[in-house]
């Protein structure tokens, strides 16, 4: 065929090989090595079935509390992103002066490094000098003022809130534009229907906004399961073990030698997103193919 | 009236939200002009003597010269490198929708969700020499950027009429010529957004060098930052310094090029 000639599929070889080798290969590697006792001390790599696995699914081991609080912080930070990000949205949708001033300074946080956004927290979230606290004492409600990131009740959600800080302007300017493409026509419609704000949000606004909404929480479901730096400058999951997440915990076990361990954990995840991306992605490319 | 105070609201509702992005980056800033003592409680208050001293000191103690240019050398040349490569797969995945070519695109975007499993892929590192190297970190940098890259040019692709292809054809252009001197310079817009997105995220990156750069010569101003701020914590002076110099390249190319930026990082997610 002409096309084939035109177009060559060969042009595509480099580019796949490359993603193949790095991305995917190491992935699939994962079945096999977290079957293995590879670690840094020997440089035998034995089989040894599922005991990798026994280890992270017994209880005496905290893995599985890991597993819980990277769910709970893609969870908590999927909802906290959305709902704000969309409250904002609507709340800023018009009559807003300066409004390009404002849309920089919204998105500022998205493009600054985590890491450095990390460190700027450690300093404001510092239970004795920190700019949280100080402010707090500052307007009298000292009682509010809490031991933000050494506290174990407090340090998970503290990076939540960070990490909420920082992504729900990029969140809030996807929903802002995605309700500008609303018509207000709709709007208008509704109104001679007799409707109330809460039915314009119910019967316009929500369903016009879904197609821009399923984007933004499969990019925060994305970001949350595979989250590390957040976990990793603002507490390297302390207090104890209490804020490890999957990613911080396979950086661990990669820092004391115990790969196998690791790759069992990181396996874990790959399989898991491997699998809930494919369903994504299949929607993401089919809605390409429509438009 | 009604709607004055409404007005007020809305414009006070929008002060708050960016002033709260604004103060802890603000906070970094004046308190990297303070002596040390000064700088400690990290107070939002200015200067009373401007320490520009700070920066020099930074500069050298951080070897900031060396990270800079470390991170520069990554960005730059992994974004090139993905575009290119990105560009081209994207090309014949959207002009030649074969069987084949759909499969083959489908499994090039699933890596959009796909985890690295850093364990493994150092075995990767091992096997092809580049641990340990800054061309290693290059390959790696440029391979998470393609996924997006192709999803992002395969839509912008299906736009470009084919009708000029054709006349490249009867013109007698071979395919590779086809595609560089005629579709390529057609995707300027998306090369620009994709360009300056994955400039940043480069830029951004820290857990690839942290996994796979030991040598501290070798590192990005990510790495440098966070090994100074293990070094200096008490010096808070120094370390808002660091952070400073280490954000204001992207902060340059954010207010630069903030149209493209916050367009494409919000068009290719709205489409789909």
């Amino acid at each position: 065929m002409l096309r084939n000639k035109t177009y060559p599929f060969y042009f595509t070889l480099l580019t796949l090989i490359v993603y193949t080798v790095f991305l995917v290969i190491p992935g699939i590697m994962g079945f096999y090595y977290s079957l293995t006792d590879w670690n840094s001390y020997s440089s035998e790599i034995n089989f040894i079935g599922l005991d990798n696995f026994k280890t992270l699914f017994s209880s005496g081991e905290h893995y599985m509390s890991y597993v819980y609080n990277t769910l709970n912080f893609t969870v908590s930070t999927v909802v906290l992103k959305t709902a704000l990000g969309l409250l904002l949205a609507i709340a800023l949708n018009e009559g807003i002066k300066m409004k390009g001033f404002h849309r920089v300074m919204v998105f500022m946080p998205a493009i600054i490094p985590m890491l450095v956004v990390g460190l700027v927290f450690k300093s404001v979230l510092n239970p004795a000098t920190g700019l949280l606290n100080e402010t707090l004492r500052f307007i009298g409600l000292d009682f509010l003022a809490q031991k933000w990131l050494v506290d174990v009740n407090w340090a998970f959600k503290s990076i939540i809130a960070v990490d909420t800080w920082k992504g729900v302007g990029y969140i809030m300017i996807i929903l802002l534009a995605g309700l500008q493409s609303i018509s207000k026509s709709y709007y208008e419609a509704a109104s001679i229907d007799g409707a109330n704000i809460w039915h314009k949000f119910r019967f316009v606004t929500l369903p016009l906004l879904m197609p821009a909404l399923v984007v933004t929480t499969v990019l925060n479901l994305l970001y949350g399961l595979k989250v590390f730096e957040a976990v990793y400058v603002l507490t390297n999951g302390g207090p104890g073990y209490a804020t490890d997440v999957l990613y911080t915990a396979i950086f661990k076990e990669f820092s004391m030698g115990r790969y196998g361990v690791g790759t069992a954990l990181s396996t874990l995840l790959f399989l898991f997103m491997t699998v809930a991306g494919y369903f994504v992605i299949r929607l993401m490319t089919k809605g390409e193919e429509q438009s | 009236m009604n709607k004055n105070v409404r007005s007020v609201l809305i414009n006070g509702l929008a002060w708050v939200l960016s002033l709260t992005m604004l103060t802890p980056l603000l906070l970094i800033v004046v308190n990297s002009f303070k002596t040390q003592t000064e700088a400690a409680p990290m107070k939002l208050s200015l200067p009373t003597h401007w320490e520009w001293g700070n920066y020099s000191v930074v500069i050298e103690q951080g070897k900031l010269v060396t990270s800079f240019l470390n991170s520069l050398l990554y960005s730059a040349t992994s974004t090139i490198l993905g575009i290119a490569l990105a560009s081209v797969a994207a090309y014949i995945f959207s002009r030649n929708p074969t069987k084949l070519n759909k499969f083959f695109y489908f499994f090039l975007v699933l890596g959009i969700a796909m985890p690295i499993n850093f364990v493994t892929l150092t075995k990767v590192m091992q096997y092809t020499h580049i641990i340990n190297t800054q061309f290693g970190i290059i390959v790696l940098l440029t391979v998470i950027s393609l996924p997006f890259t192709v999803f992002l040019m395969h839509g912008y692709i299906g736009s470009v009429p084919r009708e000029l292809d054709e006349a490249g054809i009867v013109d007698g252009c071979s395919p590779f010529k086809l595609f560089y001197r005629i579709v390529l310079p057609l995707l300027a817009p998306v090369v620009a957004t994709v360009g300056v997105l994955n400039f940043m995220n480069a830029w951004n990156e820290f857990v690839l060098p942290l996994y796979y750069l030991n040598d501290s010569g070798k590192w990005p101003m990510t790495l440098a930052v966070y090994n100074f701020f293990g070094q200096f914590q008490v010096s808070w002076n120094l370390v808002s310094a660091d952070i400073v110099l280490t954000t204001l390249p992207v902060i340059v190319i954010y207010l630069l090029g903030q149209k493209y930026i916050i367009s494409g990082m919000t068009s290719g997610s709205v489409k789909g």
